[in-house]
């Protein structure tokens, strides 16, 4: 039998979140903007394919942080689960807490089972009949949940991102004053312009048919600059 | 609990985008019942009956009857057997009625779990052999008596055209180039399409020669139901062309209806 030095588990806990965030901290941000219809969801992505942010299922959408790989494979086993209950039940009992929970064990799991932690963070989000109704969970890789309202940032600049949606974030803002507060976030927070095709964005929009979700084209996602400090 | 993809039989690498054996993996498909070969002893079960599709200019007009049987009873006078398949393709159902309507919901599900999976959509020819796989899976129920015959058909966004396939029940699947029609009044429709169908048939005279073709099948075959108006019966016809799936609304049924019978009128009613 192979020799094991003692690791108290706080240690153990401790070098593990480390290496979670700073994976995370490498990596572009995902942000969240509840509006008058629905969730819209920016993230700043070179790529036009690779996607953060997803749809699940009729009214519920996932977006991811850190590591692809990672995140990618929460993604489809997301749309794995969502899919069966959808088929075997009924499609309204497939709602954004049952996929929280879902993943929250899942990664706890991971967390504190394997060699290494997941390093991301992501979000599951529903959106209900009225705003009141809508749903954000914020689950980070060791499986804790947060249930949100408003807006969430995540990912690497996640604080600034925050503070700078505090001061500015109304609820009920149309979809283009939305986009616009977001894509002002990223571009304020990096200190330069992002242009529409370095941004991926997508909404789910309750007044859509049965699938809500719809991902924004570059000419609808507005040129803006960084905001005055 | 959530499962993490790859890995799987088969798929060493990546995640296998096919939600049917998604929901083998979870268990949840019945096992084949067993009995005799043939169907001998099978109680009776609701039969879905006359569906055709054709092609026009712009792309496929899909039509199906209203009517189920159940041996010589009339199960259901207003059942559908045409459906969307996604937003570009549909698909008709024949045969038993609750073995074909758990096929086509498998079906929408299989190709929406694969668009989201891959983030793009399969190419018609991929819907065509996916649905040609779920038929030959439903080969021993076939063989037990539960026979499914689907039309499958669509705008191919690719090549720019509508097109049309048909199947038996081995899945064995071909193209149609014209127009084709299955079921208990399948060969009476077909007989009217035959002499209606043109290459150059607009939407509207597509949707008029489907309408024709089930009325006489309805005439000739008593398990296709015919158009009632004082019911508000008549059959469901859908549209698939560039701009995607879409019904035909009742009114212009009951206008092409209407026309087909004033022109049958003018040719000398008996008294």
């Amino acid at each position: 039998m192979s020799y094991q030095p003692y690791v108290p588990p706080e240690q153990l806990m401790k070098d593990r979140s480390e290496y979670a965030r700073k994976g995370i901290s490498r990596g572009k941000s995902v942000l969240a903007l509840e509006y008058a219809d629905g969730i819209l969801f920016i993230a700043e992505n070179p790529s036009a394919t690779l996607h953060k942010i997803s749809e699940i299922y009729d009214h519920l959408a996932f977006a991811g942080v850190g590591k692809y790989s990672e995140f990618d494979s929460l993604r489809i086993a997301g749309i794995q689960l969502a899919d069966v209950r959808g088929y075997s039940y009924g499609r309204e009992d497939v709602t954004a807490k049952t996929l929280a929970n879902a993943y929250s064990q899942a990664l706890s799991a991971i967390f504190t089972q394997q060699m290494k932690p997941y390093e991301v963070e992501i979000l599951v989000a529903e959106v209900g009949e009225t705003s009141a109704t809508n749903e954000l969970f914020h689950i980070l890789f060791d499986g804790s949940v947060g249930d949100e309202t408003g807006f969430v940032a995540m990912g690497g600049r996640t604080e600034e991102l925050s503070g700078f949606l505090t001061d500015r974030y109304t609820p009920d803002l149309s979809l283009a004053e939305a986009l616009r507060l977001g894509v002002e976030a990223v571009s304020t927070i990096e200190e330069r312009p992002v242009e529409a095709e370095h941004l991926e964005a997508a909404v789910l929009d309750r007044n859509r048919g049965r699938r809500k979700f719809r991902r924004l084209p570059d000419e609808e996602i507005p040129e803006t600059t960084p905001a005055p400090a | 609990m959530i499962q993490l993809p790859g890995g799987g039989e088969g798929f060493p690498l990546g995640a296998n985008p096919s939600f049917s054996d998604v929901l083998r993996r979870a268990g949840q498909v019945p096992a084949l019942p067993t009995g005799p070969a043939g169907g001998d002893g099978l109680p009776l079960t609701a039969h879905a009956t006359t569906i055709l599709a054709l092609r026009f200019g712009e792309g496929i007009v899909m039509a199906g009857d209203r009517r189920a049987t159940e041996g010589y009873a009339i199960a259901d006078e207003r059942i559908e057997k045409v459906f969307p398949a996604d937003e570009h393709s549909a698909i008709a159902i024949a045969g038993v009625a609750g073995q074909a309507v758990e096929i086509v919901r498998l079906f929408q599900v299989e190709l929406e779990h694969y668009e989201k999976v891959e983030g793009d959509r399969l190419s018609l020819e991929g819907k065509a052999n996916r649905l040609a796989m779920m038929i030959r899976q439903n080969f021993g129920y076939a063989v037990q008596g539960l026979v499914v015959v689907p039309l499958f058909g669509g705008y191919d966004l690719r090549r720019g055209n509508g097109r049309l396939f048909r199947y038996d029940v081995t899945g064995g699947r071909w193209e149609e180039f014209d127009y084709h029609a299955t079921g208990s009044g399948g060969q009476h429709a077909k007989a009217t399409l035959k002499k209606r169908w043109r290459p150059s048939l607009d939407r509207s005279e597509a949707v008029r020669a489907a309408v024709e073709a089930l009325y006489d099948a309805s005439q000739e075959d008593v398990a296709t139901g015919g158009i009632d108006p004082i019911r508000g019966i008549y059959p469901k016809v859908v549209t698939v062309t560039d701009g995607g799936f879409a019904e035909v609304a009742v009114e212009e049924i009951r206008a092409a209806f209407d026309a087909i019978v004033a022109e049958r009128a003018d040719q000398g009613a008996r008294d």
